[in-house]
């Protein structure tokens, strides 16, 4: 399946704006993204291990937190994944 | 260097004003190259705090995949936010800072006084990440169209 890189991460998958990797499941998908590209992982996960609490990752439509299996949700080749850092502030 | 089209210069802060005394937000669409980010196309977004929408901003990550699809669609990438400071300076505030992870992309602030934009200013996140990210000035270039030149000569002859 497709997984969409934001600009910021770019740096860290050679420039490549869509990356594809074949996974059954989100967290075989993203196993095979920082596998592919290791200097990927830090900005993703801390380090225990959890999804950065400002990285969205959206399986089409819908955040993954929110999916009941999490990232043991089944993802199909035609599906698509988003890695989407939050956008915030004030004065 | 942020490069934006006076039109697009003009919608932004106009943005502020209409949302004036609340935030408002939005994102910088166009082509990251080496002298700077192009801004090519301006889409508005929500502020989706409702608890606190005169200082705080946030815009809902499914409107960002959105945007972020649309920008695919476009041949274009995210390249940049932009925000209102309602009667309060055109610099990033420690929550700004806090809550910016877009490295290379620019943060462009407008500040608006009593309903009307006054300063815009535009901030690059630099760094490799947030160990080490940091806020630099950012030149603005404002391109003018010829037509857009010939329209604010007239305004101020």
């Amino acid at each position: 399946m497709n997984i969409h890189i934001p600009t910021p991460l770019r740096a860290y998958t050679g420039g490549e704006p869509t990356v594809s990797v074949p996974g059954s499941t989100v967290g075989d998908a993203l196993e095979q993204l920082t596998g592919a590209y290791p200097a990927l992982r830090q900005h993703l996960y801390t380090g225990d291990g959890k999804l950065r609490s400002f990285v969205n990752i959206y399986l089409n439509d819908d955040d993954i937190r929110y999916l009941p299996a999490k990232d043991a949700t089944p993802a199909k080749e035609s599906d698509e994944l988003t890695i989407i850092p939050s956008i915030a502030g004030g004065d | 260097m942020l490069k934006i089209g006076y039109a697009h210069y003009e919608a932004l802060r106009a943005h502020g004003e209409e949302t004036y005394p609340h935030e408002c937000c939005g994102v910088l669409l166009g082509i990251a190259s080496t002298d700077g980010n192009h801004v090519r196309e301006l889409v508005r977004a929500g502020n989706t705090r409702t608890d606190s929408l005169h200082n705080r901003y946030n815009i809902a990550p499914e409107e960002l995949v959105a945007i972020q699809r649309k920008a695919r669609k476009l041949g274009f990438d995210i390249v940049g936010f932009y925000h209102s400071h309602p009667d309060h300076p055109a610099m990033w505030s420690s929550t700004d800072f806090a809550e910016a992870h877009w490295t290379g992309c620019s943060y462009v602030i407008t500040s608006v006084e009593k309903g009307t934009a006054k300063v815009t200013n535009s901030f690059l996140l630099t760094g490799t990440g947030e160990e080490d990210k940091k806020f630099a000035d950012e030149p603005v270039e404002i391109e003018m169209k010829e037509s857009e030149t010939a329209m604010q000569q007239r305004g101020t002859a």
